[in-house]
């Protein structure tokens, strides 16, 4: 059964609708009452808007309006077309799994042949069989954000990944969310990752959508936990379908000694909001993120990024590349706290936005907090169009106005996907860029 | 027999100014044609309205390209059939290999004229067989678009983009600008190898000293705007010998 759930100004049938979706949600006790404690943080605020701060540039009372009713579980129809877009977005070589309208599908996932050390199980497993410690380390996102508090309250499924100390994996993980489109739908979903000591993994994420999906919203959120001297790759790439929503979060803990590179890319969705908290909890730790979004029409598109340097001797590097095109909107903002123990801090953001046409918006937002004296800390940000005598020269050379941007837009977003490690890795983020450029020309 | 390019009483302002005042030029095949003058006297300016740079506007007279009108086409157009611009400047692209770049745009003229793509390996061996014949060494193809070449490597680069895309018009701007002798004479041979009965040049140059290595057939003198004299390969001599003031009085 569907059901509606929020309308912003109606508290009332809101709280009712979540009265009503519970008893579909798993997990009982702690669990139930954190969800409705996760509620009532969201009810405070409902879905955020221009007038919070954090959400000046990408307001989701004017641009969501509501929240869609919780899609159902897929049935064979949905799964049938849900296989399909999966078999276009499998990566050789990585271990598929899926989620399908925010449920676990084993059949399309591969969940067999483990290697030693891998654990992989459902948030509705983990939710229903009270291992006390993962539900915590689950439910353990800030609420105070509306829209994790909304995912906290919602979450039906996902995947929870522990890695023992000392496994590193050579085979990435692919998490797929897949929009069925059987109706207009809100999915909600949350997954863990938690790396040991000494461990190391490749996770690829993509949000894709089944071949003519209806209008949806993808809400989605990421805990991880990485161990002393563990290194965790991440690849997130935002192909939804042009009329679908995508606010995903992510929070994610650095033990000591540990090494995160993460890119994201996002080309897909009409509205679509990538939040996460980055926390050094362990010294001599470094992170590498890199963004990139590519986008036109109306789409728009937020990268909110907050590094929390709370020990001494960390590092980190941001990169974000933004093209926009048409009438679309690229937000960039990037917080940066070094506090007071936080000495030796090396934190560097660095973003670059791409205008082509009259009409396209770019915000970039840095903030640097600094409360130690002996840092290093730098932001940059700059805007522009593509350069009309690098174009002529392409053109004289016989390459038509679209194919030259195509390659002068390549290039500039190149220095961000050039950070993924995986070489086959960097062909699927250059190849999910390409098909954008090719829906462009 | 149709001229190869016909430029008839051409006139073409730069935002309120006109640069060009009635110019007039016709090359046949197989002709190499100099241009010289002054600087400020418009060459530029001809080199660029040839290839479609915006910014001009052409308020009077024909570009014709074996009889079909140049003005209506977009720079792509023309490239494809057959008009190449060799830069005074070269630009710079970062991020885009020349071998892709090069590989992109030869496909991309093929295509405009209806032939057959080239794959990488196809591609490959014909970049390879023009860059041994310039001396241009493999890993130039590698690089970024001119990116940290020096001014003779450019130029090189330019002559190789000829080589490979063999159009039937080669405009070289200013080719000897930023070049020592010993690159110049690269350049010249490299540029003279690609003469032939089928293919016109028009050799751009404020200075003689080109034209020792690149033996035009006929030399036209620019002076603001307006071709004021033509004649053989001994006018470059004479315009060696007595500079560009005499034609002062005459524009």
């Amino acid at each position: 059964m569907n059901l509606v759930l929020a309308k912003n100004e109606t508290g009332r049938a809101l709280s009712d609708s979540f009265a009503v979706a519970r008893d579909r949600l798993p997990g009982v006790g702690k669990v139930a009452e954190a969800r409705s404690a996760a509620f009532e943080a969201y009810e405070r605020t409902g879905l955020p808007h221009r007038r919070i701060e954090d959400w000046k540039y990408t307001d989701l009372r004017a641009l969501m309006r509501e929240v869609l009713p919780l899609a159902d579980a897929p049935d064979a129809a949905a799964l049938k077309r849900a296989a399909a877009a999966v078999k276009l977005q499998a990566i050789k070589g990585a271990r598929p799994l899926v989620l399908v309208d925010g449920v676990f599908v084993p059949k399309l996932s591969e969940v067999g042949g483990l290697e030693k050390g891998l654990t992989v199980r459902t948030l509705r497993d983990v939710l229903e069989a009270g291992d006390a410690a993962l539900q915590a380390q689950l439910l353990s996102p800030d609420n105070a954000n509306p829209m994790v508090a909304l995912n906290s309250a919602m979450m039906t499924d996902g995947v929870v990944v522990e890695l023992a100390d000392g496994v590193v994996l050579k085979q990435p993980l692919h998490i797929i969310h897949v929009a069925s489109g059987s109706a207009p739908a809100a999915m909600f979903t949350r997954s863990l990752l938690r790396l040991g000591k000494d461990a190391g993994v490749t996770l690829v994420e993509s949000y894709i959508a089944a071949d003519g999906a209806k209008a949806y919203q993808a809400h989605d959120s990421l805990v991880v936990a990485i161990g002393d001297n563990s290194r965790l790759d991440q690849i997130r790439l935002v192909e939804d379908s042009r009329d679908a929503f995508n606010i995903s979060s992510a929070t994610v803990t650095l033990g000591a000694h540990t090494y995160f590179n993460t890119f994201g890319m996002t080309s897909g969705g009409a509205v679509s909001r990538y939040q996460a908290t980055i926390a050094f909890a362990g010294e001599h730790s470094r992170v590498e993120t890199n963004g990139v979004n590519l986008l036109n029409g109306r789409q728009h598109a937020d990268t909110t990024l907050f590094l929390d340097h709370a020990v001494p001797h960390c590092a980190s590097r941001e990169v974000f590349r933004a093209v926009v095109d048409d009438r679309a909107h690229s937000v960039f903002q990037g917080r940066i706290i070094v506090r007071p123990d936080a000495q030796k801090t090396d934190a560097k953001m660095m973003t670059r936005a791409l205008l082509l046409s009259d009409e396209a918006e770019a915000n970039n937002k840095p903030e640097l907090e600094i409360f130690a004296d002996d840092v290093t800390c730098g932001h940059g940000a700059t805007t522009g169009a593509l350069d009309e005598s690098l174009l002529f020269y392409m053109r004289a050379r016989g390459l038509p106005e679209k194919e030259a941007q195509a390659l002068l837009i390549q290039a500039f977003v190149g220095e961000a996907i050039e950070s993924i490690a995986s070489d086959d890795l960097r062909e699927v983020a250059i190849a999910a860029a390409r098909r954008w450029l090719e829906a462009r020309a | 027999m149709t001229a190869l390019l016909e430029v008839k009483d051409l006139k073409v302002r730069v935002e309120e100014r006109e640069i060009l005042h009635g110019l007039t030029l016709t090359v046949n095949p197989g002709e190499v044609h100099a241009i010289m003058g002054p600087n400020g006297s418009g060459k530029s300016t001809l080199s660029h309205v040839i290839a479609g740079k915006p910014g001009y506007e052409v308020t009077d007279g024909q570009i014709l390209f074996r009889g079909e009108d140049l003005l209506e086409m977009e720079p792509d157009e023309r490239a494809a059939k057959g008009v190449f611009l060799a830069f005074q400047y070269p630009v710079e692209i970062p991020g885009v290999t020349t071998w892709n770049f090069l590989h992109t745009a030869l496909n991309a003229q093929r295509k405009a004229r209806g032939q057959s793509q080239l794959s990488s390996p196809e591609f490959l061996k014909k970049v390879r067989e023009v860059a041994k014949s310039l001396n241009i060494p493999q890993d130039m193809l590698k690089r970024g678009v001119n990116v940290g070449f020096s001014g003779g490597e450019k130029k090189r680069n330019e002559i190789l983009q000829m080589a490979l895309f063999e159009p039937a018009v080669c405009i070289l701007d200013e080719m000897d600008s930023g070049l020592d002798i010993d690159a110049l004479r690269i350049a010249a041979d490299g540029v003279n190898a690609l003469r032939s009965p089928e293919r016109a040049m028009v050799v751009i140059t404020h200075y003689q000293r080109l034209l020792n290595y690149i033996v035009p057939d006929f030399v036209h003198v620019m002076s603001r705007g307006r071709v004021v004299k033509s004649g053989g390969k001994d006018l470059a001599l004479e315009l060696e010998a007595s500079g560009y003031t005499q034609f002062d009085d005459a524009a």
